[in-house]
């Protein structure tokens, strides 16, 4: 066994994380997506099989592991979660999807004994028919850039030496033993790097204020808590990469002069608070954290804690009341947590992927990162893309990617609620969770970056792209996602914790069938009201939904107004179901099947509804052999 | 009951041990105030819940106002003041499980188990159904969690079909030889 020591200066042990690129491995997908559809067993079988096979089987990575030796091992997220488990077989380049325990002895057979691919467990591009052996032909994988979420997919989360070996750990040697705090600012700054949490801001400059700051303790806070629904990039990072964190947390302290370290991760994430904190005491074991790192005699720690179920946390000043124990509440800025934050020192807070991409920055230089992406928003973005949408995972792709792309292309096209390709089935995307907006059709050819987005009345949050098609009602969108902020609100605005309860009782009045002209006007200047009278994000964003949808889909809304009536039928209360005169034979079953005794009717002539009594449960309908029953 | 003693005997027991609990709790967070949320996550870990009395008993050993620890205890959407069932559903309604449709499942569970918005939990304790913001596994939409087991697109169908699976498994517990749940009490008796 090599000291970690050895690991990291070595040259030519790091040349070894090359050659074991080279190794034939066995990698089984163990996010959360993969786990939940029997990954394990996948894994465990693998054990087994392998075993029995003659092959020589590694599950520890070593330096000099032999040629005929094959490994298997777990990874973090691949991020093609709707098709797990996932088992990807390198050098080979082959991704089997849908794995199940009862295919393995197909794979160790057929691939790793004979060298020939098991066809039937092979992505089919849903679009083209075509079967994708690798990730190369895979349209999902072949148009994404993937820096941080290619490692997410391919060390093991759970072996800091296999992280060491391909270079891990060297990013935060030469922040310790090269460069000197300014140097680093200077890099990250030149980097362009904004942060990937939301707001966008300079990473860098965020940095500077925070060391320039004259005092003896400061911090530096990782902001895992993810709380944004359809969100899961950062959930990602922490469970398939967490090492990455924490050697961003490491480099971000020494660039600000801090040497204590956080990690608040969401509670909702089990697995991720797991092996954070493994890898926390992965890296005291191995000497990377402590009393003296790399022999500089300074001092690091870092501690990981669980969130509690706030969403309103995932703001600076309020996670910061957080880890002190107290209410999650935001307070009014300045002073910015940078000059006085945690315990009244100065702290920074960043996000994961942000932390995530400082030790490519390091290491490849601020050039390399800058070369993608647009100028105003350099390098890559993942992005969680979720809903009507054929292949739905984590992509990445550098800022400036057209929407289009990812919907249509990477994502495979737009699908109806049974999943399959809807070609004219695109309606709206919603970025950003409840602080963003929604892109429509017009959007579809918009670069994503926080500027282009930013003018569409959306943001880029922090990077959940939901895919809805014509079947969604938009109205009902916006009333769940102002359900959403008006439940997370913390209650020390007035406008956001009263707004937000008023505008989603007039998305209700619409929604029900009670509104007027005046509540549009309504909606729409209270809407302004709490934008204006809010302190934090939270409720300076949470409208944003609203506001959005009413500009993009004033016609939708107005249809509900005035016409009463929701063109996709998912507003219950607008609902008129109707007996076709002509279809209808007058057979019964509808009135055995009424609850309210709403229909009546002559046996063997056309039944009528009386709209006085119907609750729309639609029984009618379902019990009807000949579909006689409509509007519903 | 013939062994009310023992029964007595078992209740202080178990006051007994659940402050002894709740102290190691404190004890190794150093008894700090600022590790109130930590020490509450360990607590609700222990017990499911968060008791009234033992609130108000680390507030007292935290030497801050009461109101702190409630403040703190309802403010997260984490803690439970109320204990939960046995077997804990919850559905996701994140925002790609809702265009998914992760209601139907929500009601279909509700319907199944008659509990509601305002009671969670069925009257035998057996289960509590749940939603959650975001569980993170969007890709699989819509998503529920059984006992922290994730199933993903889940229909209302599949997820009924889970609910009866473990209330047979509670039925087969509940007719298995009556002597092994009676063995604690003797040796509560014992001690």
């Amino acid at each position: 066994m090599h000291s970690a020591e050895t690991l990291l200066s070595d040259p030519t042990k790091a040349g070894a994380g090359s050659q074991l690129a080279q190794l034939r491995r066995v990698i089984i997908c163990a996010g959360t997506g993969c786990m939940a559809n029997g990954a394990m067993q996948v894994f465990e079988r693998f054990k087994s099989e392998m075993a029995g096979s003659g092959l020589r089987v590694i599950l520890e990575l070593r330096p000099e592991a032999a040629h005929d030796e094959v490994r298997l091992s777990k990874s973090g997220c691949q991020g093609f979660c709707q098709m797990g488990p996932l088992v990807s077989v390198v050098p080979d380049g082959i991704l089997y999807t849908k794995v199940r325990s009862e295919d393995v002895p197909d794979i160790v057979r057929q691939t790793l004994t004979d060298g020939q691919v098991v066809e039937r467990l092979l992505y089919k591009d849903p679009a083209t028919r075509k079967t994708c052996r690798g990730l190369e032909e895979n349209p999902f994988y072949a148009r994404q850039s993937r820096f941080v979420l290619h490692e997410c997919g391919f060390l093991d989360p759970e072996d800091i030496r296999e992280y060491m070996l391909h270079g891990g750990y060297g990013a935060a040697r030469k922040a310790f033993v090269e460069m000197s705090p300014e140097e680093i600012c200077k890099t990250i700054m030149e980097s362009g790097l904004r942060g990937r949490g939301g707001g966008g801001f300079p990473t860098g400059r965020k940095w500077e204020a925070a060391r320039t700051q004259n005092s003896a303790k400061k911090y530096v806070i990782c902001n895992g808590d993810e709380g944004d629904p359809g969100a899961f990039m950062n959930r990602s990072v922490m469970e398939g990469n967490p090492h990455s964190v924490i050697e961003g947390l490491m480099i971000a302290a020494r660039a600000i002069g801090a040497n204590e370290t956080l990690v608040y991760v969401r509670a909702e994430y089990p697995l991720a608070v797991a092996r954070m904190r493994r890898a926390v005491e992965d890296a005291e074991r191995e000497g990377i954290l402590g009393k003296d790192v790399f022999g500089t005699g300074l001092s690091m720690k870092c501690e990981v804690m669980e969130g509690a179920g706030a969403f309103v946390c995932g703001e600076e000043t309020a996670m910061i009341a957080s880890i002190e124990g107290q209410r999650g509440m935001p307070r009014p800025k300045p002073p910015f947590p940078a000059q006085s934050g945690l315990w009244g020192k100065p702290t920074i807070i960043n996000n994961v992927e942000t932390l995530a991409h400082v030790c490519r920055i390091l290491n490849e230089g601020p050039e390399v990162f800058r070369s993608i992406g647009t100028k105003e928003s350099p390098g890559t973005k993942t992005f969680a893309l979720t809903g009507h949408v054929a292949n739905t995972g984590l992509v990445e792709v550098p800022f400036g990617t057209p929407l289009r792309e990812i919907v249509l292309n990477i994502g495979g096209g737009v699908t109806d609620d049974a999943g399959k390709i809807w070609k004219t089935g695109f309606k709206a995307v919603q970025i950003g969770g409840p602080s963003g907006g929604c892109l429509t059709e017009e959007h579809l050819d918009l670069g994503l970056a926080y500027e282009s987005l930013r003018s569409a009345g959306a943001m880029v949050g922090s990077g959940g792209l939901v895919v809805m098609n014509q079947g969604t009602c938009m109205v009902s969108i916006a009333r769940f996602f102002m359900e959403f902020t008006q439940r997370e609100s913390c209650g020390k605005c007035v406008l956001c914790r009263e707004g937000t309860k008023q505008l989603l009782a007039l998305l209700d009045d619409v929604i029900e069938g009670r509104a007027d002209q005046n509540t549009l006007d309504l909606l729409e200047k209270l809407a302004r009201a709490v934008q204006v009278g809010s302190l934090c994000g939270l409720g300076k964003t949470a409208p944003n939904p609203v506001l959005s949808t009413m500009r993009y889909f004033r016609q939708e809304y107005e249809e509900h107004v005035f016409e009463k009536r929701c063109r996709t039928g998912r507003c219950k209360a607008l609902l008129r179901p109707e007996i076709n005169q002509e279809k209808c034979k007058g057979c019964g079953l509808c009135v055995k099947a009424c609850p309210t005794q709403a229909i009546t009717g002559e046996k063997k002539q056309p039944h009528h509804i009386n709209p006085e009594l119907c609750i729309k449960c639609g029984a009618c309908a379902t019990a009807c052999k000949i579909h006689a029953v409509e509007g519903i | 009951m013939a062994s009310t003693p023992i029964a007595v005997d078992r209740a202080e027991n178990f006051e007994k041990a659940k402050f002894e609990k709740v102290c190691s709790i404190l004890n190794r967070h150093a008894r700090r105030p600022s590790g109130l949320i930590p020490i509450l996550q360990a607590i609700q870990h222990e017990y499911q819940y968060l008791p009234e009395e033992v609130l108000t008993y680390v507030a007292t050993s935290l030497d801050v106002p009461a109101a702190r620890v409630f403040g703190v205890a309802t403010f997260y959407a984490h803690f439970a003041l109320e204990p939960k069932g046995k077997h804990v559903i919850r559905i996701c309604d994140g925002t790609a499980c809702h265009v998914k449709q992760s209601l139907p499942v929500l009601n279909a569970l509700r319907e199944k188990l008659g509990t509601s918005e305002k009671n969670k939990t069925t009257p035998d304790m057996l289960f509590t159904v749940e939603t959650v913001a975001c569980l993170g596994a969007c890709g699989l939409a819509p998503v529920i969690v059984v006992d922290d087991q994730v199933y993903g697109q889940i229909t209302p169908a599949r997820a009924v079909a889970l609910v009866e699976e473990i209330e047979a498994q509670e039925r087969s517990i509940e007719t298995a030889p009556v002597i092994a749940a009676e063995q604690p009490s003797a040796e509560a008796a014992h001690a």
